[in-house]
């Protein structure tokens, strides 16, 4: 039995029927993470508790108990979700040992529903980068090759998954920080429309546009963890009451006569070779399926990095304000308070977070908000346009998820704006606030995983997961695991 | 390509942002924010007179719950990250000579 192949309903199954033991599921992915993650520094925190909560689990299971539908499956999440008693630091030092209080709405929900938090995953600091380089404490490095990074900012929940650290993560989503590093390391990555999944004890860093949503191999099971987190939460003034849906029923349905965009404006220009040809593939699959192909414009996207920086910086700068030495763990000492602020800001914050505040202080600053940020957020309702006028005519569009596969450490670094433009496909959506996933579809020359992305009107997970389902259907890219991590 | 921040600019806005940079970091900075700035500027293409900004993605308008008391957290709780704390107060340096 290779428990690296099973989706949650498969180990649901071998849970129930009793042939393997909460306690024996949770213990084979900390032995992995044990044996591997020496090489792939995807791990910050692991939960201490985790086999005993297994434990508790089996005994209950034995006795006959009702448990939650997920009891005993295994998680991890990214360091930027608060967890009660597991230390979150979002990879930053000025959070270095921060240990919660509280439970995050969504971690909460993971714990009723009977889930594991095997631990937490190392991202980019603050969710600020598109390599996972920016963290204080390590560099994630991308299972395929290890000298290549996993993207970002949820680098280390896109590592885990895919080197089989953990069937299942959840991270955060920004400006692809989801679905970016889920095509570089050949996993599944899922962004929810803005506001299905509340945000309460998620660390803020640009709040109109952060949502948390799941990594995993195959679509059904971030399905189901989409049932679990994408619930109305009345901590969170920007959670949407919408009606209750299952996302894991109607993903077979057929697809004939089903229209997919393409939009011209993700296919010009910069491509790399390999991928553009898996894409066109995965576009010729859904012609072979029936589904209908119709070229869309959507003109603004070239402006979307531009908007983006301006008002995810400027969210940023504000969000920031409360590390101040005050009440969070990390402090420099100084004789007055102004001197604190300033010292343990500049010591507490990495290079590129020190960036952003930089500019989102300067295009909220008086004499330039209506040149930078007012004027970013009306081309933002250019960008929004684009994407209503596209749903008119398409169930969903399909583009690639990155122009090119996984780059190698420190080759963007230390260029700010090479670095943005890696997300040149993933920005829009968020901008827009429409739902998204990432699918594995090929390999380049090198071996290294390429992905397309689907994307959804408003609350359409249900089309983007069905046309994923019926992709991994007839596939098996998501199957595959990286040659090193597959014993 | 024009220089759109002074380096005293770039120390204004640090000040701004209760930020103090080294020596070292500045003119790195410095650069980086005008690289970036220049790049932000094809936004100026766009005629944007008519259009209504975005602040949010969702149409929402003021969201209300019932104001009920709960229990939040413990002072223990409250207290346990705290840099330095005394008598239930987060401990600062002296403000008032």
């Amino acid at each position: 039995m290779d428990l690296l192949t099973l989706n949650i309903n498969e180990t649901l199954e071998l849970l129930e029927s009793k042939k393997i033991s909460a306690y024996e599921l949770n213990k084979f992915y900390l032995d992995r993470i044990q044996k591997f993650d020496i090489q792939l520094d995807s791990f910050l925190a692991l939960n201490e508790n985790a086999l005993n909560e297994a434990k508790l689990i089996d005994e209950k299971r034995m006795k006959g108990e009702n448990l939650p539908k997920y009891a005993g499956i295994p998680i991890a999440l990214k360091d930027n979700i608060i967890t009660k008693d597991l230390y979150t630091t979002c990879s930053s030092k000025i959070l270095e040992n921060f240990n919660p209080p509280y439970d995050s709405t969504v971690s909460n929900l993971l714990k009723e529903n009977g889930f594991i938090i095997l631990g937490k995953v190392n991202m980019d600091e603050f969710a600020m980068g598109s390599s996972t380089e920016t963290s204080y404490y390590k560099k994630t490095k991308n299972p395929w090759d290890l000298e290549r990074v996993p993207g970002g900012s949820s680098g280390g929940a896109a590592v885990c998954v895919a080197a089989g650290l953990a069937p299942i993560s959840l991270g955060s989503d920004t400006g692809g920080s989801i679905r970016q590093p889920a095509a570089l390391c050949g996993v599944c990555g899922f962004k929810p429309t803005y506001g299905l999944v509340s945000r309460y004890g998620l660390v803020a860093f640009a709040s109109s546009l952060d949502q948390i949503g799941p990594f995993s191999r195959d679509i059904e099971d971030s399905a189901h963890l989409l049932n679990v987190v994408g619930k109305y939460d009345c901590k969170d003034s920007t959670s949407i009451k919408i009606e209750e849906k299952d996302y894991t029923k109607d993903i077979n349905n057929d697809i004939r006569g089903k229209k997919i965009g393409i939009p011209k404006e993700y296919f010009e220009g910069g491509i790399d070779s390999d991928v553009l040809k898996c894409v066109s593939d995965a576009i010729d699959f859904y012609k072979s399926q029936g589904a209908e192909i119709v070229e869309v414009s959507m003109p603004h996207t070239e402006y979307a990095i531009a908007v983006y920086y301006i008002i995810a910086t400027a969210e940023a700068s504000s969000n920031l304000a409360r590390y101040d030495g005050v009440r969070y763990t990390f402090r420099s000492e100084a004789d007055n308070l102004i001197d604190m602020y300033e010292l343990t800001r500049s010591k507490g914050f990495g290079k590129e977070v020190k960036r952003r505040i930089m500019l989102g202080t300067y295009v909220l600053s008086a004499g330039y908000y209506d040149a930078y940020y007012l004027k970013a957020q009306k081309v933002r309702s250019l960008i929004k346009k684009d994407f209503i006028s596209a749903f008119e005519k398409v169930d969903v569009l399909l583009a690639p998820t990155v122009p090119n596969t996984a780059f190698k450490f420190g080759e963007k670094i230390n260029d700010p704006v090479s670095m943005y433009l890696s997300d040149i496909f993933t920005i829009s959506l968020n901008l827009f606030g429409g739902c998204g996933v990432s699918i594995p579809c090929g390999f380049d020359g090198k071996g290294l995983p390429i992905g397309f992305q689907l994307l959804g009107n408003y609350f359409e997970e249900e089309k983007v997961i069905n046309f994923a389902k019926i992709y991994q259907n007839n596939t098996d890219w998501h199957k595959r695991l990286p040659e090193n991590f597959k014993k | 390509m024009p220089e759109k921040l002074s380096r005293d600019e770039v120390l204004k806005i640090a000040k701004l942002a209760r930020l103090r940079l080294e020596e070292e970091e500045i003119d790195g900075l410095r650069t980086d924010l005008n690289n970036i700035l220049n790049y932000i500027d094809k936004l100026s293409e766009l005629d944007t007179s008519d259009i209504e900004p975005t602040s949010h993605a969702l149409d929402l308008v003021n969201v209300f719950r019932e104001d009920m008391a709960k229990r939040g957290l413990s002072e223990d709780e409250v207290f346990r990250n705290a840099p330095e704390s005394e008598f239930s107060h987060f401990k600062v340096p002296r403000v008032i000579e």
